[in-house]
């Protein structure tokens, strides 16, 4: 119980995945310009990494390491990825039209989000089993829509403010993002 | 300017992938905490787009429309795989410090997006350049990024101690933090110094940062300047 909840609380705040190991950054900084998308996005993506773990992770150890296709981890991962994307959005589209909507075009651009492949590729390489890949995925992808949303919220407060010219637009976001990132730091002295 | 040349220089210069496109932010933020990083990560980004320009070009009859993305997809992890490969044989401890980044280069928006805008366009010739161009700006960029956090954050030029051992270096260049504060500054400087009017265009419209958005965002801006 004890290492399910630190798989978990490592995975969203002490190695947040954005913050701290820069994956994810593109959506990062392009979808917090709103808050509804920025929780829808931080919604799929739990949804989709959560899932995308338990897959690879399967495949990784009945498929690919028995047959020693180690090295074809990037190439069959990023398929699997991209089709699983595609049957979550059939899914959703069929079974549940409104969150369909809500998600809307952040569901097909997960594919492209390196988090997704990130965690995939990190939870083979600590040789985590398949309940590990779970949780880390889903601690992982939790620290994601916390960072998102936080910089959603940190970013409606900029846009009334008074901003010096050379620094509107990307480099205040990247600033934020670094303050983010000192405060986050400080979670890496939680210890267990 | 021929028409070879001209797209070095929009790669390095009038669409630098880092500073005014804003693509392939995970790399450079991640891997610049050291120079040579900065560059070993640069350079083989750029063996992989070249080479999947070309081959993209290649193949861009060939491929039928509907499932060209899952199909560049499948050409550029299987270039990253051969480089990965190589540079594990070759350059063991750059592979160490690079580490997973290297495999998500599969992801790194900048190769997707140039096959798409670019090289399912154009002779592979010109895709090369195009490659090249994108590559070099990028490398660059990497540099400029890692060189600045190398010296500010730990006192020195690819591993040579240049600051006197009485400046205390700022370690927080080095972490996490020290990156989105130095691409934040550059970006800054640039806008100030006015080159980059553009920029700032870019990142309220179309591109946005968005990594599978960029294709759209450069067709759209191909149109644009093909209007004007």
């Amino acid at each position: 119980m004890k290492a399910m909840i630190l798989l978990i609380v490592s995975g969203a705040l002490i190695n947040n995945v954005v913050l701290n190991q820069f994956l994810g950054i593109c959506s990062f900084l392009g979808v917090s310009k709103q808050m509804k998308a920025s929780i829808s996005l931080g919604g799929a993506v739990i949804f989709v990494i959560t899932i995308a773990s338990a897959v690879t992770s399967l495949l990784y150890d009945h498929v690919l390491a028995p047959l020693e296709l180690d090295f074809m981890k990037t190439i069959v991962f990023i398929l699997v990825i991209a089709a699983l994307v595609q049957v979550v959005e059939m899914f959703l589209k069929k079974k549940s039209p409104s969150m369909y909507k809500a998600l809307g075009i952040y569901l097909p651009l997960i594919t492209t989000n390196c988090a997704v492949l990130g965690v995939a590729l990190t939870n083979v390489q600590n040789g985590y089993d398949f309940y590990q890949s779970v949780l880390s995925g889903f601690g992982t992808a939790l620290g994601f829509t916390i960072a998102i949303v936080l910089l959603a919220s940190i970013r409606s407060r900029i846009r009334e403010e008074d901003i010096p010219a050379p620094l509107r637009g990307a480099p205040i976001v990247m600033i934020s993002a670094a303050l983010m990132s000192i405060a986050f730091l400080g979670f890496s002295g939680l210890s267990f | 300017m021929n028409k070879y040349l001209e797209r070095l220089y929009n790669g390095i210069v009038r669409e630098n992938p880092t500073f005014i496109l804003m693509l392939g932010m995970c790399p450079t933020l991640a891997v610049s905490t050291r120079a040579i990083n900065g560059i070993g990560m640069g350079l083989s980004s750029m063996a992989v787009l070249i080479l999947s320009n070309l081959v993209i070009s290649l193949l861009r009859k060939l491929i039928p429309d509907q499932v060209r993305l899952p199909a560049y997809i499948v050409v550029v992890a299987s270039l990253v795989t051969v480089t990965e490969l190589l540079m594990e044989a070759y350059l063991p401890s750059l592979y160490e410090s690079l580490g997973i980044y290297i495999p998500l280069i599969v992801v790194n928006c900048i190769i997707l997006g140039r096959a798409e805008a670019y090289a399912n366009k154009h002779t592979p010739l010109l895709s090369v350049m195009d490659g090249l161009g994108m590559g070099l700006g990028f490398t660059l960029a990497l540099t400029l990024v890692s060189v600045i956090r190398e010296l500010v954050g730990n006192g020195t030029f690819f591993g040579m101690q240049v600051l006197p051992e009485s400046i205390e270096p700022m370690a927080i260049f080095v972490q996490p933090p020290g990156a989105f504060l130095v691409l934040a500054v550059i970006i800054a400087v640039m806008n100030a110094i006015g080159i980059k009017s553009r920029q700032r265009k870019l990142v309220e419209s179309g591109c946005d940062g968005q990594c599978a958005g960029c294709a759209m965002a450069c067709d759209k801006k191909e149109k644009e300047a093909s209007a004007r």
